[in-house]
């Protein structure tokens, strides 16, 4: 083990001494986490909403009103039939119609019901579920009011009513929820791509020759290539807690010590998964390719951006296998909820093996005889 | 044991082509032998069969007393090599480099230093110590990668065309260093396409398309073709169908 220094030592040299690389590895996370965490934003706002109101009663301008007070709506336009509001939603004029028929109110103080249609732009499956739920919600109000206002005349039935709690991130913060698994992929993209390109960098100038020709044993060598970046992955981390608590006042409920532990263990895991890469692979340039495969499916299918649960079964199995879902799933456990180190043992279980298993391969496959 | 090297039938085969066919030979210790051949012949690949880089194919061989089979790592820490490709790292410090190399041989961190500061005096590169590699002349630095390929004091040291695109005056140096190593004991296995250094070999050898054509000492072997350099030897060994003259 008295070889490991000299490789750390060296690579740090290296790294530090090319002036691109510390911005690199410490600056454009940052820009990253800031850019991604502001921009990317499940809420859907400015909804253009187009209105049919064929009644024009007050209670239909009521209705109205609250679509116009609400802050996901704007009103782009109305009309007096449900054609031209069609043609607009073809058009891209409107994302969202409602339709408000002749008799509405009368139907309402007459017979205490009366029906309303929604149409939605349904090419973006996610904005129009957001915004036809939105809209649900605007015509639940102006029931309840209006059944308050009037109600006297009218046979209602009890309303069941539903309150919803939100536990461990009460206001819905969008950026609670996604800093901490935007940091887990900045940590993974840093670790496995500088892993990665490195013994292969050594590969395409030569020098990987006189490392073999040397009396250097296999583990050592490793160790001593996995290190340096074990430790620069690990401060990336640290700055990112601090920018995300900074700026973004994400809530660190649980133990910060166990999510360095288990970063530092997840850490194993994307290296040895870079070395992997850099032992089958001749130049940078195959390395990036196969580094960028498994980190496409790694983070698409991490549950940062789309919930496991809602994938169907295959995928979940194949979640699984993705080191980055643990992370991720690890982090919004002990940030955001306080879980312990006994809540997460599958986790840490799971990471361990992995870890055995992929350096394992890299050190068996690292080969010093061609 | 009186041979640094002995290799017996030693072949490699990648798929259908032979690139070493069988060689066998000897290189006694503290020997200066020259390894010749035309581009391809397969000098390079026997090289790294010897220093434990490759895997032979067939045939047997032994290097500093081990089997390149069962015991290259033993191999590796008796001998130096310094390969074709440029073996230092261009982005670290000519200190840098040769403390790196010290350490991975497992030298003690404190001889490693004074190693460093000796070899740098003798080198006469004090003005280049703490500059990066990559800033250095060529001649420089192929000068640095041999004392830093026998900077562990190896049995053998392996020198794949050391002198390549390096000055008539470099070159020269070169070989006195050559010299000055074997002197201390150490074998030199070294490739070259240069004739005149051909002639500065205690043997050599000629590889033509994977085989050994010719071993001797050079006044032997220019005696036996009747000619007056090494030059010579070699065109009539390696031109196809120049056997006679």
């Amino acid at each position: 083990m008295k070889t490991v220094p000299y490789i750390v030592q060296k690579e740090f040299r290296q790294i530090f001494r090319h002036r691109v690389m510390l911005p690199l590895i410490f600056l454009m996370p940052v820009i990253q986490l800031l850019v991604l965490a502001f921009a990317a934003d499940y809420e859907v706002d400015n909804v253009k909403l187009h209105i049919v109101d064929l009644d024009h009663s007050q209670a239909s301008r009521q209705l109205v009103g609250q679509f116009e007070a609400s802050e996901h709506f704007i009103l782009t336009g109305a009309s007096a039939s449900g054609k031209i509001a069609s043609n607009e939603i073809q058009q891209g004029e409107a994302d969202l119609y409602l339709e408000i028929p002749p008799d509405f109110q009368r139907q309402l103080l007459r017979d205490g019901r009366s029906q309303l249609q929604v149409a939605v732009d349904a090419i973006n499956g996610v904005k129009a579920g957001l915004s036809s739920a939105y809209a649900n919600a605007i015509i639940r109000d102006f029931n309840a009011a209006f059944r308050q206002n009037y109600g006297g005349g009218i046979a209602q039935p009890a309303a069941l009513q539903i309150e919803t709690a939100n536990w461990f991130n009460p206001e819905q913060n969008y950026q609670t929820f996604m800093v901490p698994g935007i940091l887990v992929i900045l940590v993974t993209l840093v670790g496995m791509f500088l892993a990665g390109m490195n013994i292969v960098k050594e590969k395409e100038i030569g020098t990987i020759e006189q490392i073999n020709v040397s009396p250097i044993r296999k583990h050592e060598f490793i160790i001593g290539k996995l290190l340096p970046f074990w430790i620069i992955a690990l401060v990336e981390l640290a700055i990112g807690l601090v920018v995300g608590k900074l700026v973004f006042h994400i809530p660190f409920v649980g133990s910060l010590w166990l999510i360095f532990g288990f970063a530092g263990l997840y850490l194993l895991v994307v290296l040895g998964f870079g070395l992997l890469i850099s032992t089958v692979t001749e130049t940078q340039q195959q390395a990036m390719f196969i580094a960028w495969f498994f980190l496409i499916i790694f983070i698409l299918m991490s549950g940062l951006f789309t919930p496991i649960e809602s994938m169907p079964p295959w995928a979940q199995d194949i979640t699984r296998f993705n080191p980055v879902a643990y992370f991720v799933d690890v982090m919004r456990l002990v940030l955001l909820k306080g879980s312990d180190v006994w809540d997460i043992r599958q986790h840490i279980a799971v990471m361990g093996g992995y870890a055995l298993a992929v350096n394992g391969l890299a050190v068996l496959n690292y080969r010093k005889v061609g | 044991m009186n041979h640094a090297i002995t290799a017996n039938n030693l072949t490699k085969r990648f798929g259908d082509f032979t690139a070493v066919d069988a060689i066998s030979f000897e290189v006694d210790k503290g020997e200066i032998f020259g390894f010749l051949g035309a581009n391809g012949a397969g000098k390079t690949t026997a090289m790294r069969m010897l220093t434990g880089l490759s895997r032979p194919t067939e045939g047997e061989a032994m290097v500093a007393g081990y089997d390149v089979y069962r015991e290259p790592e033993q191999i590796k820490r008796r001998i130096g090599y310094m390969s074709q490709k440029f073996s230092l790292y261009e982005d670290l410090k000519v200190r840098e480099n040769i403390r790196f190399y010290g350490g991975i041989y497992g030298l003690p961190r404190k001889q490693v230093r004074q190693e460093a500061d000796r070899l740098i005096e003798e080198l006469g590169m004090s003005e280049f110590a703490n500059s990066l590699v990559s800033g250095i002349p060529l001649g420089w630095r192929q000068k640095l990668a041999f004392s830093i390929a026998i900077l562990h004091r190896p049995a053998i040291v392996f020198l794949d065309e050391p002198t390549g695109g390096v000055d008539p005056v470099t070159r020269r140096q070169f070989w006195e260093m050559i010299y000055k190593t074997a002197n201390e004991g150490t074998t030199v296995f070294v490739t070259t396409h240069y004739m005149d250094e051909a002639e500065y070999c205690n043997r050599v050898s000629i590889m033509v398309e994977g085989r050994i054509a010719a071993l001797d000492t050079p006044q032997a072997m220019k005696a036996s073709f009747g000619v007056e350099t090494m030059n010579e030897v070699f065109l009539r060994l390696t031109r196809p169908g120049g056997g006679n003259t």
